[in-house]
């Protein structure tokens, strides 16, 4: 029997239905976190980063990426610039 | 005015017609006015569960679009008195299902019912949001085992963003979870999740738990709904659900290990 019991387990004594909840808990939290609603001033924020960078840089619109993400507790901002190729960028300023 | 009860999942094949039979069976057994809605158009079967199906003529989206009224439309049950039928229709297509058509029926069901139970199809498309959409109070049916879980899991959150309780920023849709299909010994040697698992995955509060049962295949056979075979253990289990959502507190039956009498091991529980 034990040898049967460790072929389904990951590790000795860990039934299969604790291994089952382990992996719900974790891909419950993470489609939660996709679920929340991204706070009402991120399309604001966006815009405000566009033209702080568009002072120094030319960009467009699309190559802004920001994107909010939840570990855990523990927020993540993440700002995304794609910068234009070098020629193009001489022609700004 | 009446409550709108969806009974939803997500995933196929968990329960959700046989808990939307005998839990509209039993509110009108303790004699409410119930009204139950198979929103599965195409794969309609809530009335063979409920054994009515040699007697349907005009169906939901009959009704949704004025080829027939209500009155026509209801199969009214032969052995419990308060129960009527709404079936589905077999041939048209999901889309037929407007949320207006829907509202307008709905809001007919509830001058003249206490409850409208809408057994809800499988997915999350059209026909399963407009079962949830107008709902007041949900039933989340889910099997012991992964992908029920997490497709449950989805349902929340859909009840909780696109319900018109969500919309309108009401009071949030109550929900409910039904765990059918449970096998006590299975969990308890560690090969199925628990009650509990599931209750701190999903963390709603725990309205019935059916064990899995041939009673539910052989009254299915028979087209009675389950409940009205009250001494079978899925019977009795829904007949506890059913006394739980009017209010009553009963112990939760069937989530233990019992430990069988010898007769009972030779011949097998009933
Ligand atoms: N508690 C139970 N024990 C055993 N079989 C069950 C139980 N509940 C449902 N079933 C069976 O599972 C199948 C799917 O049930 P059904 O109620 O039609 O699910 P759904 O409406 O969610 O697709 C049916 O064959 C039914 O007899
Ligand atoms: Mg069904």
């Amino acid at each position: 029997m034990g040898m049967f019991d460790n072929f389904f387990s990951r590790s000795p004594n860990k039934s299969t239905a604790a291994v089952a909840k382990e992996r719900l808990q974790i891909i419950v939290t993470h489609e939660r976190g996709g679920r929340h609603r991204s706070p009402d001033y991120l399309p604001a924020l966006k815009k405000e980063l566009l033209e702080v960078v568009r002072k120094y840089v030319h960009v467009d619109q699309s190559q802004i990426k920001v994107h909010l993400d939840r570990d855990g507790d523990c927020e993540v901002l993440e700002l995304n610039i794609t910068l234009p190729d070098e020629e193009q960028r001489m022609g700004v300023s | 005015m009446a409550t709108v009860i969806v009974v939803t999942s997500g995933k196929g094949g968990v329960g959700k017609t046989t808990t939307s039979a005998s839990f509209a069976t039993g509110l009108a057994q303790r004699g409410y006015r119930t009204v139950v809605i198979d929103f599965d158009v195409g794969l309609r079967n809530l009335d063979l569960i409920m054994g009515c199906e040699r007697r349907v003529v005009y169906d939901f989206i009959n009704v949704i679009n004025n080829e027939a009224n209500l009155n026509q439309a209801l199969i009214r049950d032969k052995r419990v008195e308060n129960l009527y039928i709404l079936p589905a229709s077999q041939t048209r297509d999901k889309e037929a299902l407007t949320k207006d058509g829907v509202e307008r029926v709905l809001n007919e069901l509830r001058q003249n019912f206490e409850y409208v139970v809408c057994d809800s199809p499988a997915g999350i498309e059209r026909g399963a949001l407009m079962a949830l959409y107008f709902a007041d109070e949900a039933l989340v049916v889910t099997n012991p085992e992964v992908s029920s879980v997490r497709d449950s899991d989805r349902i929340l959150g859909i009840l909780a963003s696109r319900s018109r309780r969500a919309e309108q920023g009401d009071i949030p849709v109550k929900e409910h979870l039904v765990l059918a299909r449970y096998a006590p010994e299975r969990a308890h040697r560690g090969d199925m999740l628990s009650v509990d698992d599931v209750l701190e995955i999903l963390g709603i509060s725990l309205l019935g738990v059916i064990p899995e049962s041939p009673a539910v295949l052989q009254s299915s056979n028979a087209g009675v709904p389950v409940i009205l075979e009250d001494d079978s253990d899925a019977g009795s289990a829904y007949g506890d659900l059913v006394d739980r959502f009017l209010g009553k507190s009963l112990p939760h039956r069937f989530v233990t290990v019992q430990k069988k009498g010898l007769l009972q091991r030779l011949f097998g529980g009933s």
